[in-house]
């Protein structure tokens, strides 16, 4: 810093010498980052490269402060001290530790600067060592080279912010009023990401916006479908608009490598994992939580993976995804995230611990909220050998208060899946047979609408059968289970209200010998596939619930991806890139009638756009469905308008081709018959041209005659 | 019907061709000798031993008295086709991969792959009546196109030659001065190497097929692109009726690919197109490798398919297909 002070004084004495006036503050000379003086570049994402690359000059460079001021003899053994504290942390640029010294009086000035490999070393380092106390006197104060820069440029005196105009936004949500009542949806397929509608009732895709190099690793649409956010090198972006996609807003986030919205989608979490430079040591972990409207950072958690480890106690490798779950409902009040003997709830008012403090809990390994309330399902394995027995607690927050607990024993392991509503959760629970050799599943199914949470027990007509997939009806009150053996396993469906006694859970049916081993149900409940992915080739049931009935059979052989669209009326089923041929999706109505497929080869991603829950109120919704027959006529009518319309387009189109084609077929005729003469010339005056010329009507007729016999005598 | 299944050749097929009459049928395949077959009832006649390497194209003379052989060995041999004798051979530099006779039989294009330091070339040579005559001489060379030239075939009046091979590139060539006449467009063309091309029975269009997945319909003296039709795999082999507006497509994933996955994944089916609406019909199944070569009989009521393994496939279709109305 005394370095450039001292230059800044050159200047000004040379400029004075010269009669210049320097009131220009050179250092206002350069823009700081994001500025560019309201000239919107279209190589914006270029210019935040060379941002970064600029940035990353200093990044890496420390400041030490307070440190003992030594004359010429001490200061190699200063300096070999702070080298030794400093080089424990990462490595140390060659001639990267600068301990300046006064000319004249030849002692140091107190301070040091450390040019480190990476900037992340240079910021574990700061971290680790601000503070550090080398005796009483010299408390270290570390800080990042770059800071000096950012708080220089803070103002001495307070200036009231400048207000900036009211521009009025785009409306967000134009989608959901397309007239024809489509539905978005997103794919990725080579280095183009496309966002098309599906335009069922003509059976084809109708292109909204197409971008090549959209997004560096993935896209995705956030829960109610307002943004569709994409990942870059520098950071997240979020796009949408009325129209079209336009960038609403980015969030700086060097290498960031997954990201999630909050389920109201008022807040985005991004996550990077980055390379140490000491092999031996984890990961380093960097969360940022950002407000998806404004793009401030609201809180930023950075830590070795190993405290970002889900299952501590078991000590699993690697990060589950997302790190922070989310609970409360659409408001997104709380995030928990899953630690070493604790959750750690964050509140998002304040951005801290709810009462300062984690939930204690003895070796919990997995949690997880309730999708609309504030509570909390854990679970906490069997310890000691079978003395402690597992357990499964629900915990109401923001109190901490335990509203039911189960104890479970000899359980090898467990798994939650609550109803999309919160009324029941379901806890499968892997047990051990008394021999302990082998596994068998059961269920412990919670009320938690209901008073003192009543837990009932449910068993499989046959125990030992394996649980493959299992998946609640949303919104509804049954759910579906795929048990048995591979290779052709049984599906059950279960009632959570049976109709002779309530509050008890009844089987609805057994099917048998399903190849299917997922289980998609139709967002409104009553419909669901039963797919088998994977090793059964992609073959599909469509289930109707409520008849209890299928109502198609089909395949779409490969398939790797089956998502239901929001409005449960068609289903896309997908070959993504895993597989080399075949890539594309096909789109299905809700009963298995393949509506059409498209082919993409390096297909990556099919993301329906997400809706928001509907706008009108439960009564005016009671009504519509009272008085259904009256507007599914108009429907009706158009659909039949459209297929009409359809049907005549076709009849035209053919028309048109066969038309076209009779005019090459014709213009064909005529310049062979003009070369006949020379033809048969070549061919040393042989006529017989027959075989270009042929006309095969009657013989046509002919033959099935013929053929018709043979067929019958084959038979025989 | 059900299919004749031929199990005549050791190796993958490689090109089929019936004769005028459509009472023959000659196939070849990378086993050394090329077969022919009593095209009605699938009986095999005979072989043509003399080759020393992989067959990969054949033709045969309007007459059915001559056959024309190009082969990996560097070699197009003339056969008396009912003897089975050579009548002669030329040699070249590198492989020969496409033959084919100009109308009157006086002429034949012959296509040699890049080979060493050889560019590939197109080549002509004057067919003597009386084989005891039989030259070397080429009455002309083409050069020019990158990489191998997979089909060479002649024009209206054998006043042009049209060529295509790995550079995606369909070219219209004068056959008296080798001078290029027409190139197809970049846009509209092939994207990927062209596997196959077959002529309409009358020679005013023809049929190409690519790896790009696609085949696609030329006017053969304006080389006007007028139809595509597009499958999902990469296409080896074309066919087109004579009788009915239908093509059909033979193809494959890559025979390198095919171990890796379930038999279906290879989809080695001959996929039947509607010529006119380009909309896809149906497909014959059977094969478990990709197929290489399809040939339609000349009265278009059987065709044959010829696969990477190894077998032929001859289909006398059944009365519905010619009833198939879309």
């Amino acid at each position: 810093m005394a370095a450039e002070v001292m230059l800044m004084n050159e200047i000004e004495a040379t400029a004075a010498q010269m009669g210049i006036d320097m009131n220009i503050d050179f250092s206002s000379i350069q823009l700081p980052p994001g500025e560019n003086c309201g000239i919107i570049s279209d190589d914006d994402d270029v210019y935040h490269d060379d941002q970064l690359e600029f940035d990353s000059g200093f990044g890496n460079v420390i400041v030490v402060d307070n440190l003992p001021v030594v004359p010429r003899e001490k200061f190699e053994k200063l300096e070999g001290v702070i080298r030794k504290i400093y080089s424990q942390i990462g490595v140390i640029k060659e001639d990267g530790l600068w301990m300046p010294v006064d000319p004249e009086t030849k002692k140091t000035l107190g301070y040091c600067f450390i040019e480190y490999n990476t900037p992340q070393e240079a910021e574990l380092a700061k971290e680790k060592t601000h503070g550090y106390k080398l005796d009483r006197a010299h408390i270290f104060a570390v800080n990042m080279f770059d800071d000096f820069d950012k708080y220089m440029k803070v103002l001495d005196e307070w200036a009231p912010p400048e207000i900036k105009p009211y521009t009025p936004g785009e409306n967000l949500q134009k989608w959901l009023a397309d007239e024809k009542a489509r539905d978005q949806f997103v794919i990725r397929a080579g280095t183009d990401t496309e966002v098309l509608w599906n335009d069922a009732r003509q059976s084809k895709t109708e292109p909204v916006y197409k971008r090549t190099y959209w997004t560096e690793s993935f896209v995705q649409w956030s829960p109610m479908g307002t943004y569709l956010a994409t990942v870059h090198r520098q950071g997240a972006a979020v796009w949408g608009g009325a129209n079209t996609f336009n960038r609403l807003m980015r969030y700086a986030h060097p290498q960031v490598k997954l990201i999630d919205f909050s389920p109201g989608e008022k807040f985005l979490v991004t996550y990077s994992s980055h390379e140490p430079s000491n092999p031996r040591d984890a990961n380093r972990v960097v969360i940022n939580i950002f407000d998806v409207r404004t793009g401030k950072m609201m809180r930023d958690f950075k830590g070795s993976a190993d405290e970002f480890a889900v299952g501590g106690a078991g000590g699993v490798a690697g990060n589950s995804w997302p790190v922070f779950r989310w609970g409360g409902g659409k408001e997104a009040k709380y995030f928990a995230k899953l630690g070493k003997n604790m959750i750690s709830v964050y509140e998002t008012e304040t951005f801290s611990l709810i009462d300062k403090k984690s939930l204690k809990v003895e070796n919990v390994v997995d949690f997880s909220w309730s999708p609309t309330d504030p509570i909390i399902a854990l679970f906490v394995p069997e310890l000691g050998g079978g003395n402690q027995p597992a357990r499964v607690s629900l915990v109401q927050m923001p109190g901490k208060e335990e509203l039911r607990q189960k104890n479970l024993f000899s359980i090898s392991d467990c798994k939650m899946y609550w109803q999309s509503n919160g009324d029941y959760l379901a806890v499968k629970a892997d047990r051990y047979t008394k021999t302990k050799k082998s596994t068998y599943t059961g269920f412990e199914l919670f009320r938690i609408k209901e008073r003192d949470i009543p837990i009932e027990v449910l068993e499989l007509d046959n125990k030992n059968d394996k649980i493959i997939a299992f998946a609640w009806e949303p919104k509804g009150h049954r759910f579906a289970v795929i048990h048995g053996d591979n290779p052709r396993p049984d599906v059950s469906f279960y009632s959570m209200r049976s109709t002779h006694n309530l509050g008890r859970v009844a089987k609805l049916t057994t099917l048998k010998g399903k190849q299917a081993n997922a289980l998609f149900w139709s967002p409104g409940g009553r419909f669901i596939v039963l797919a088998g992915l994977k090793g059964f080739n992609g073959q599909l049931e469509f289930f109707n619930v409520d008849e209890l009935e299928t109502m198609a059979t089909a395949e779409h052989f490969m398939a790797t991806d089956v998502e239901w669209d929001p409005t449960g009326r068609y289903v896309a089923t997908s070959v993504t890139s895993v597989h080399e041929m075949e890539n594309g999706f096909n789109i299905w109505s809700f009963n298995g009638k393949l509506l059409y497929r498209i082919l993409k080869d390096h297909f990556f991603q099919f993301l329906w756009r997400p809706r928001p829950p509907s706008f009108l109120t439960p009564e005016k919704e009671e009504e519509i469905a009272r008085n259904l027959k009256k507007y599914s006529k108009k429907y009706e009518a158009e659909d039949q308008d459209v297929s009409m319309l359809l049907s005549e387009q076709d009849r035209e189109k053919r028309r048109m081709l066969k038309e076209e084609w009779e005019k090459w077929g014709s213009e064909w005729r005529r310049a062979q018959e003009e070369e006949k003469l020379e033809r048969q010339k070549l061919r040393d005056g042989e006529a017989s041209d027959e075989e270009e010329e042929y006309e095969a009507k009657e013989v046509e007729v002919e033959e099935v005659l013929d053929v018709s016999e043979e067929v019958l005598s084959f038979e025989e | 019907m059900r299919p004749i299944l031929m199990k005549g050749h050791e190796r993958p097929l490689t090109f089929l061709k019936y004769n005028r009459d459509g009472d023959l049928l000659f196939s070849c395949a990378k086993d050394h000798t090329p077969t022919i077959w009593f095209a009605d009832n699938g009986e095999r006649l005979g072989t043509y031993r003399g080759h020393n390497g992989a067959v990969w194209t054949c033709d045969v003379s309007r007459d059915s008295m001559r056959l024309i052989t190009g082969s990996a060995d560097q070699t197009v041999k003339l056969w008396n086709v009912q003897k089975g004798t050579q009548l002669y051979t030329f040699n070249f530099g590198s492989p020969a991969r496409s033959v084919e006779f100009a109308i009157g039989d006086k002429l034949a294009v012959i296509t040699t792959d890049p080979f060493m330091e050889l560019t590939s070339a197109i080549h002509v040579k004057r067919i003597a009546g009386d084989s005891t005559e039989q030259t070397e001489e080429s009455v002309l060379v083409i050069k020019g196109p990158q990489g191998r030239i997979n089909r060479a075939v002649w024009g209206p009046l054998n006043r042009t030659i049209i060529s295509a091979g790995e550079d995606a590139v369909i070219r219209i060539w004068d056959s008296e001065t080798g001078k290029l006449l027409k190139e197809s467009d970049k846009e509209s063309g092939h994207k990927k190497t062209i596997t196959s091309l077959t002529k309409a029975a009358d020679g005013s269009h023809f049929l190409s097929g690519s790896l790009d997945k696609s085949a696609k319909l030329w006017d053969t003296r304006t080389l006007t692109l007028i139809k595509t039709y597009s499958t999902e795999r990469p296409v080896n082999a074309v066919a087109m009726s004579p009788l009915l507006d239908h093509v059909v497509l033979g193809g494959g994933q890559d025979a390198s690919a095919v171990t890796t996955t379930d038999h279906r994944a290879g989809k080695f089916e001959a996929k039947f197109y509607d010529k006119i609406l380009q909309e896809e019909i149906g497909g014959v199944k059977g094969h478990f490798g990709p197929i290489n070569a399809l040939a339609f009989n000349p009265d278009g009521k059987s065709f044959s398919s010829g696969g990477e393994d190894g077998y032929m496939r001859l289909h006398h279709f059944d009365p519905d297909y010619f009833n198939i109305k879309i």
